[in-house]
Order: C-alpha cells, then structure tokens, then sequence
C-alpha cells in the first residue's frame, strides 16, 4: 500500500499534480473499524450540534452560566489540550537544541501531532466565542489589547502553528516530491524549532496566566501566583505522557510502516523518557510543595476540596512519578505507560481543577458539561484523528524518508 | 568601581524600560491618580428601594422592564437583561436596600482582559463594551472581581450587558439615567475626587449614621461607584476579600517577563544547540 504511494511521488515531478492529490483523497484500508464505527455517529451528531449551537447561540448546547462563563470547551478543549500538545517542543529541543539524535525518529509523528492538536484544539475555540466573526480583530484590525494575556496567547497559538507547519513542511515536500522546496523547508527548521520553543514557554505559561486575575474565584489550594511556572513545568511531562501513550498506540496501529530499526530505538526511547519525566515531574511536585507552604493553608487540607487537593498530588504526580522511577531502575516499558496513563489523568485533574472544579468551587450552583458539550468535544477529537490517521497513510511520517530526500544534506 | 556599579544598574534599569515599553505597553492610560474621572455616590441611607432607577436603567438601554421587587433574604442578581439591580437586605439595623451595577474600576479587570479592547475604560472614567471589536470571548466575565459582565448566552448574535454609566446621555451633557429618576437623592453623579470628598464629610458629620468606609475608595484598586452605609458591608452582600490594590497588576509580572524571554530564551537555544552540535558527528544526519 505504501509502496504505491511512493512510485506515485518519485515520478511526479509537478505534472499530474492534481490527479495526485485527487488519487490521496480517497481512503485507504478497510471502511467498517470499530474506530470508524465508533467516530462516524458522534462526527456527525456533533456536526448537527454544532449548527444548533451557531444558529440558536451558545447557551443552547452548552450549561455555562453568568457565573462560570467558561466550561468544558476551554478547560479541557484548550487548557488541557495544549499541556498534552507540549511534547513537541520538548521533543525538538531535545533532538534539535540538545542534538540527542537518538529521539530523531519520533520527531515528526510528535510534531504532527502537536500541530493537529493546537489546529482542532485552538479550533474549537471558535465554538465558543460568542462572536467569531471578529476573532481577527487582534491579528489585523487595530484591536490591540496588548495588556491581555489572552492577547498574547492568541498570537503565540497562531506563530506557533506556522512554527510548527515550516517544522514539518519537509515531510509534506517528501509526499508531493518537490524537491527545491523541500531544500529550502529542511533549511528553515532550526529557526523553527529556536522561535517554537521561545513560544511554547510563553504561552503554556501564558494559559496559566490568564487565570492569575480571577483571584478569589479559585480554589486558594490552587490559585497562587505560581500558576504559570507550574502550568509550564507539568507541560513538559504532559507532552512526554502523551508521546510514550501515543507511540504505543500508533506502534500497533501503524507498525506496517516502521522500519525495524526504529522499532527496536523505541524501547530504549520510552525508557529514557520515563528519566526525563520523573526528574520534572519531581520539580513539580516540589515546586508545588513549596507553594503550599508558603500559601499557608494547612486548615483547607481537612476539607472536601482539601481531600481532593492530596488525591491530585499524591495520587496523579508523586505517584506516577516513583513509577517513572520505578520502571526505568528495573527497565519495563509496560509500567512506564502506565505511569504515563496515570500522569495524563493528573494533568487532566489539574487542569481541570484551576478552570472548572476550583472555578467558583464556593457558587451555589456548580457547573457540569452537558452531554453535547462532551460530545462535540469528542467530535473534535475524533476528527483530529481522521486527519492525523490521513497523513501518516500518506506522507513519511513514521515510515523512512525517500532516499533523494536523505541525499539532499 | 562605585562607578562601574552604578553605570551597571542603570544600563540594567534601561534595558528593562525599553524591553517593558517595548512589546508589552501594559500600564497604559489607566492611571486613577492623575485624572479625575466621572463617578457615583451611592448613599444606602438614603435609597428606598422604589426601583426608579432599574426602570429608568432599562428603559434608556432598551431592555426589557425589571422583573419582581426588592425583598429581604431574597437575591436579585444581575443579568443579561439588567444592568442595574436593587437589592434588600437584613441587617443589624433592619432592612437596607442596596443598589448593583458596574463599578467602572480605576483600573479595570476587564479592559485589561480584553484582548481586543472591547471592553475600554473611557478617558473620563466610565467602563463600556464596544460591540463591534468584541469577540465574544468572556475573558471579562472570568477576570472580573465584581463578576458584572453578563454574556447574552441564548443569542446567535451574543452581546455583553453591563452598566456603561450611559456614556452615550454622558456624550449629550446628560448625566446617568438612574442618576437622574432617584428621587430620595441616594445617587449623586460628579468627579471621583469631589465625590470622596463629600463622602467624607457626610461620615464626619453623621458618624452615628455611617460606617467608617467608603466601599470603592480603595477596593481593587480604587472604583468609580463609591458607597456609603449604615452598617459594615459584608452585611449587604458586598465582596470584602477583594485586594486593594488593582486587579491587572496580577498579571503585570507575567507580561513584563514576555519580552525578556523573547530576547533571551532563542539567544540561549541557540548557543546550545551550537556548543552541543559535534557530539554526534559520527550518527547519521538525516534531517
């Protein structure tokens, strides 16, 4: 299957470009998967809610209230959505800026992965702005709130998938065979890679940030002034997570196109990211350990919220993190996913702790998802899928490069 | 070397401007000190709860009449349909109706949210929402400590309500509607500064009858709704853990470290990846 692919793209030099593309369009393999018969029905479902929701306005899908005017869309959506998306800045840093060559094989895959998530993730907040056809105003448009912190994530979402595109582009070069161009794009990476990073430190931070301003509307056991350190440093681990769960995953799915040799690198690939993960994963713990010293709130302990602050610490960083140091003494790549899997629902918990469940924790009302809030955002999910699925069918994502491409350096 | 040090700290503390200045120019016009901007007395000693105001507030902003009547231990709260609310409440000396609206902050949570400067602080001190740079965001509802912005949830074509001082009458060299139909006299409109002033002389010349507080003089910073009550206000639902200080400072460290960052996070990635770069000279270099 894969094979075809490339006989089409080695002799396609401009020509046929069209029929080419018209050619990748259709899909490849087999139609009735259980993934496919799962996602087609809640695609489709959150199509029609999606139209409801622009038609009969937000408050027609969704249980946001005056009071917690953010909910699902945003808290897990966006906020937790991005924490996940950081594995590829420190995946390029670590082969690109450290020259570690050894991670170079999951580069692309992470990359692809982290551009998709901020495209379908930072895309899905268009759903929820109330007016969207002025989301332009503070690109072009002499709107500028630059005292936003908003603003400035709004603007890093937007470098950044360009970053994250030119990081990738060779791989789109190598699928259509354009040889020049893929020259230039390899060029551009490491200024790619150097501006991606700046801006990923910037605006994972920046999330945090952007709830430093809602002081007595979070929870005092996770609003400090801190929230931006601690959102950039669980980034760092929540990315890792996600690539070891992913790489294990797309290793099954996808297995037909790797090669041997990197089947055999991604043992010790996961087993080294288990290290990188404990090791920040205990930062974090410290550096949260530290706030709440220095928050002085040992009398919230002995509440609800209190219960549930110590099951996040304890059970979902320090936890998983002695398993990360666990499996790498004894070397088993089975823990490690579990610590990542354990990991990932912490970041889900605490993400979700700072933007929904601490969020007004004192209103008299709480905040749930409704069932269509969730079930769009599974549709966003699932078409993230779609797409990613798409390419790597299609373009050297996981599979080898073609050989005029490893030539060309 | 007393010299050196000195020229040293000064280079420091330049560079630091011109980097603040820079990217980020967060301390904009917003300064409460300098001018004296347009603002509101509210007496609470003084209201009686006829709701002249709410039906003069809706009217001048198009919205529909409010809806039921002040009443003790019951909570009116403001929403998309009204921007002005009176409330009753039981206090140690009896029942006392307050009045809820924007607070038109010196420094505003909201402005300084708005990533598109819908939400602006007027040179002469109101707060309004500008419909057409809005994108239907609701920073400004999270940021706000007074929680005032409302988001029109149910409406394809959403708009954020809150009180804009009527900006608008303001432009005719009218003062505010609810200003205007108080007939006990409760609401005074004037400059923030003579306003306090009066404030403090009605507590100077009744202490028996007021509290010791302005609520609005310094709370977030300082807002030009200004109060004036009989008893102390957490007894009439005021919010009285808010900081004193203004809320934007909170995120002002995070946006003064942005340029910083900028100029030196890629200076550093780069001398890195140049002094890491011949350690693997000897592995293949596919790109």
């Amino acid at each position: 299957m894969s094979n075809t692919t490339y006989a089409i793209a080695k002799d396609n030099d401009g020509k046929n470009i069209l029929k080419f593309l018209l050619g990748e369009l259709k899909p490849k393999g087999k139609i009735f998967t259980p993934f496919n018969i799962i996602s087609i029905p809640i695609m489709l479902l959150g199509l029609v809610l999606i139209v409801i929701r622009f038609w009969k306005g937000i408050g027609s899908i969704t249980n946001l209230t005056q009071d917690v005017p953010w909910g699902l869309w945003i808290g897990f959506d966006v906020v937790t959505g991005v924490a996940f998306a950081g594995g590829a800045y420190v995946i390029t840093f670590m082969v690109y800026i450290l020259n570690m060559k050894k991670y170079h094989s999951i580069v692309r895959i992470t990359v692809l992965n982290g551009f998709l998530a901020y495209v379908f993730y930072a895309g899905a907040l268009l759903l929820d702005l109330g007016r969207p056809w002025n989301v332009v105003n503070p690109i072009i448009g002499n709107s500028f709130g630059t005292s936003s912190v908003l603003f400035l994530v709004a603007w890093h979402f937007l470098l950044y998938m360009i970053a994250q595109l030119i990081e990738f582009s060779p791989a789109i070069a190598e699928w259509l065979g354009a040889r020049r161009a893929h020259k230039i794009l390899s060029g551009m990476t490491l200024a790619a890679v150097i501006f991606g990073i700046t801006l990923s430190t910037l605006h994972q931070s920046g999330l945090g940030a952007m709830y430093l301003m809602a002081k007595e509307k979070i929870h005092p056991l996770w609003y400090s002034e801190f929230i931006p350190v601690m959102f950039f440093v669980s980034s760092i681990f929540a990315g890792l997570s996600l690539v070891i769960f992913e790489g294990s995953i797309s290793n099954k799915v996808f297995s037909d196109q790797i090669s041997d040799k990197n089947h055999k690198a991604h043992h010790g690939i996961v087993i080294s990211f288990a290290k990188v993960c404990a090791v920040t994963m205990f930062a974090y713990f410290f550096l949260q350990l530290l706030v709440f010293v220095h928050g002085q709130h040992w009398d919230l302990l002995n509440t609800t919220m209190g219960y549930w602050y110590l099951t996040e610490m304890l059970g979902f960083v320090l936890f998983p993190m002695l398993l990360f140091f666990y499996s790498y003494r004894i070397n088993n790549i089975l823990l490690v996913k579990i610590a990542a899997i354990i990991t990932m629902l912490g970041i889900i918990i605490n993400r979700l702790n700072v933007t929904i469940i601490g969020f007004r924790w004192d209103a008299a009302t709480h905040y749930y998802p409704s069932w269509m809030e969730i079930v769009v955002t599974l549709a966003v999910i699932f078409t993230e899928i779609w797409i990613f699925r798409w390419i790597i069918n299609r373009m050297p994502v996981l599979r080898e490069s073609p050989t005029w491409a490893k030539n060309q350096k | 070397m007393s010299i050196n040090r000195r020229s040293f700290f000064k280079f420091l503390s330049l560079t630091g401007i011109t980097l603040a200045v820079g990217k980020e120019s967060v301390a904009q016009s917003d300064k409460g000190q300098e001018v004296d901007f347009l603002s509101i007395l509210y007496d609470s000693t003084h209201c009686v709860g006829c709701q002249s105001c709410e039906f003069a507030c809706a009217e001048a902003h198009g919205l529909p009449e409010p809806v039921g009547a002040p009443e003790a231990g019951k909570i009116r709260k403001l929403d998309e349909t009204n921007r002005s609310v009176i409330n009753c409440y039981n206090t140690s000396k009896g029942e006392i109706y307050v009045k809820q609206q924007c607070m038109h902050c010196n420094e505003p949570a909201c402005s300084s949210a708005c990533l598109t400067n819908a939400m602006h602080k007027t040179k002469e001190g109101p707060v309004i929402w500008r419909g057409n740079k809005c994108m239907g965001c609701r920073y400004c509802m999270v940021s706000c400590p007074f929680d005032i912005p409302k988001f029109e949830f149910h409406s394809a074509n959403p708009k954020i309500q809150k009180c804009n001082m009527c900006f608008d009458r303001l432009e005719e060299r009218k003062i505010p509607a609810c200003v205007e139909n108080c007939p006990a006299e409760a609401l005074v409109f004037g400059t923030r500064r003579e306003l306090i002033k009066e404030a403090r002389k009605r507590i100077v010349e009744n202490p028996d009858t007021y509290v010791d507080q302005i609520y609005g003089e310094d709370e977030a910073g300082g807002t030009g709704i200004l109060y004036l009550s009989s008893v102390p206000f957490n007894e009439l639902g005021f919010r009285t853990n808010l900081q004193k200080t203004s809320y934007p400072e909170l995120s002002k460290g995070f946006l003064y470290s942005v340029p910083t960052i900028f100029v030196l996070w890629p200076a550093l990635l780069l001398g890195i990846h140049e002094a890491t770069k011949n350690n693997h000279v000897k592995e293949d270099e596919n790109e």
